[in-house]
C-alpha cells in the first residue's frame, strides 16, 4: 500500500512536470498531485490493492472453510455464519479501506514532493502551498467518502464468492481468482457511479 | 447444563419422554437438477434408539442427515425433528432447532484456527449465557468422556485422524444435544481406532441418552454400535458389554440404495436376508 502509493505520487510528478513544462507551470505540480491523488488515484489504487490482498484472502478463507465443511459445521452449532464471519469482515473493510486511503494519499504526495524537490527542482514551499491550493474540501470529502464504499465492495464480494465455492481445493482456486477479479472490475464500476453521485451532492 | 429448557426454546417437552419419535421422514424427495437424489424416504426414529443408515458412496445417506439438520431442503415430503416441521422452518427458526441437535461431520470439520477445547466449547461459548468457568469444566468434561483431556490446547492440525474424529464427538456432544448425527464416523480410521470411535458413540447413547442417527458403509462398526451396549460399574467406570436381545432390537438398519430405502430391519434381519444386494454388501 505504501509503495503503490508513494510511486504513484512520484510517477505523477514526473510525468505532469513534463506537461506543465510546456506553459511553464512546473511550480503547479503540487496542485496536480494533490488534485488527483486525494479524489481518485488513491482510494481506487488502494481499493485496487486491496481486492487483490484481501478481497483473494476472504474468498480463499471462507471457500475452504466451504470445502472441509466447516461452514456446515458451524450452523450445525447453531452459529449464523452470516452474524459470524460476514459482518465483522464486511466492517473491517468499511472502516480501514478510508484510514488506508489516507495513508495512500499522505504517501503519494511525499512522493510527489521528493520528485518535485529532486527531479523538478520546485521548492519545497511552492509544492506544498500548491497542494493545498489545489484542493477544495468538497475534494476531500470526496476522497474520504468513497472508500467506504469500495471497502464494503471488496469484502462484500469476497465473502459472497467464498461462501459459494464449490468442487474442492481446485473450487478454492477458482473462486479467489474470480473474487479478485470481480471486486476489481466493480471497483472501478462502483468508484464512477458514486463519484457521480458525489459530484451532484457536493458540487 | 443447558442455558435454557426445551420448553423456554419453544419446544415440546413432551418429547423429551421416552419412546416418543424424535425423528419422522414422511415421502421425502430430493433431486439436484436432474439427479434424483432420495426418492419416497419414510422413516422414524425414536427417543434413546440408534438408526444406522447402510449404503454404497453417493446412494444419499449424508442427505438425509443435512436434510435433518435443515441444511437443506427437500422437494417434496415433511420432516419432523424433535417435534417441528424443519423443512417449513426459516433459518432463524431452525437455529432453535439445532440447539438440541449435534453431528459429527465426516472428516470432522474442526474450525482449524481454534484449538480443540475453543472448538468443544464453541456453541457453549458462542451460543449459550452460561459463564466461562462452567464451559471450561465441560469441555474438560467431555474431552475426558472422549480421552483426549490432555490435548485441550493444542490445534486441531497437530492431532491425528482418529483423535480429530472423537474431538468431532467432544464437539457435537458438548452442549448436551437430545440428537447426535453421525456421518461416517468411522470411514478411513484403522479398525483399532474405529473401534474407540464406535465406544463414544455406544457410551453417549446408553450412558447420556443420546438418540443416535449414525451413516456409515463401514458394516463391522455398524454391527459394533447395535450389538454393544455400555454402562458404569460400581467403581464408577464405564465398561461395554454385549447387549441384550431386546437392547439390540432397539437399533434399526435401514439400507439406501439409488435414493431408495431397499431395507428396514434390525441386525438380525440383515444377516439372514435373502436380498442379493444386501447379500452381496455383507460379503
Amino acid at each position: 500500500m505504501l509503495l503503490t502509493g508513494f510511486f504513484t505520487g512520484a510517477v505523477l510528478a514526473l510525468q505532469s512536470g513534463m506537461t506543465l513544462d510546456q506553459f511553464g507551470a512546473r511550480p503547479f505540480v503540487g496542485r496536480l498531485i494533490s488534485a488527483s491523488m486525494i479524489k481518485e488515484l488513491g482510494p481506487v489504487l488502494t481499493a485496487l490493492m486491496l481486492a487483490g490482498r484481501v478481497g483473494s484472502g476472504i474468498a480463499a478463507e471462507l471457500g475452504s472453510m466451504v470445502v472441509t465443511e466447516q461452514i456446515s459445521a458451524l450452523r450445525a452449532l447453531g452459529t449464523d455464519p452470516i452474524r459470524k464471519l460476514v459482518v465483522p469482515r464486511v466492517l473491517a473493510g468499511f472502516i480501514m479501506c478510508p484510514i488506508l486511503t489516507v495513508v495512500s494519499d499522505t504517501v503519494g504526495m511525499l512522493g510527489g514532493w521528493i520528485v518535485a524537490l529532486t527531479q523538478l527542482r520546485v521548492s519545497s514551499g511552492v509544492y506544498w502551498s500548491a497542494v493545498v491550493e489545489g484542493l477544495f474540501i468538497q475534494d476531500v470529502y470526496m476522497g474520504i467518502i468513497k472508500p467506504f464504499f469500495l471497502g464494503i465492495v471488496i469484502v462484500t464480494i469476497g465473502c459472497h464468492v467464498g461462501l459459494r465455492t464449490s468442487g474442492g481445493t481446485q473450487g478454492v482456486g477458482r473462486s479467489t481468482t474470480n473474487a479478485v477479479v470481480a471486486a476489481s472490475v466493480l471497483v472501478l464500476i462502483v468508484d464512477f457511479f458514486v463519484t457521480r453521485l458525489l459530484i451532484s451532492i457536493l458540487f | 447444563m443447558r442455558a435454557k429448557s426445551l420448553a423456554e426454546f419453544g419446544l415440546p417437552v413432551e418429547l423429551a419422554e421416552a419412546h416418543a419419535p424424535v425423528v419422522l421422514f414422511d415421502k421425502v424427495n430430493l433431486s439436484f437438477d436432474d439427479k434424483v437424489i432420495l426418492r419416497d424416504v419414510t422413516f422414524s426414529v425414536r427417543a434413546g434408539h440408534t438408526k444406522i443408515f447402510l449404503g454404497a458412496s453417493g446412494a444419499g445417506k449424508s442427505t438425509i442427515l443435512k436434510l435433518m439438520l435443515g441444511l437443506l431442503k427437500p422437494d417434496s415430503g415433511t420432516i419432523w425433528i424433535l417435534g417441528h416441521r424443519v423443512d417449513l422452518m426459516d433459518e432463524a427458526q431452525l437455529m432453535r432447532v439445532r440447539h438440541h441437535m449435534g453431528m459429527v461431520f465426516q472428516d470432522g470439520a474442526l474450525f482449524d484456527s481454534f484449538t480443540v477445547g475453543e472448538n468443544v466449547g464453541y456453541k457453549l461459548y458462542e451460543e449459550t449465557i452460561l459463564p466461562l468457568e462452567e464451559v471450561r469444566q465441560r469441555v474438560d468434561e467431555v474431552l475426558g468422556f472422549v480421552g483426549l483431556a490432555a490435548h485441550v490446547d493444542k490445534l486441531p492440525s497437530a492431532l491425528s485422524g482418529g483423535q480429530r474424529r472423537r474431538v468431532a464427538i467432544a464437539r457435537a456432544m458438548a452442549a448436551r444435544p437430545t440428537l447426535l448425527l453421525y456421518d461416517e464416523a468411522t470411514t478411513g480410521l484403522d479398525p483399532m481406532t474405529a473401534l474407540t470411535v464406535d465406544a463414544e458413540i455406544v457410551k453417549l447413547r446408553d450412558l447420556e441418552q443420546v438418540t443416535s442417527v449414525l451413516v456409515t458403509h463401514q458394516l463391522r462398526d455398524a454391527f459394533y454400535v447395535a450389538t454393544h451396549a455400555a454402562r458404569r460399574n460400581a467403581a464408577g467406570q464405564i465398561e461395554m458389554f454385549e447387549a441384550s436381545e431386546q437392547k439390540i432390537e432397539e437399533a434399526d438398519f435401514l439400507m439406501i440404495r439409488e435414493g431408495r430405502v431397499a431395507f428396514e430391519g434390525h441386525a438380525s434381519d440383515l444377516r439372514t436376508s435373502k436380498d442379493p444386494y444386501l447379500k452381496a454388501f455383507l460379503s
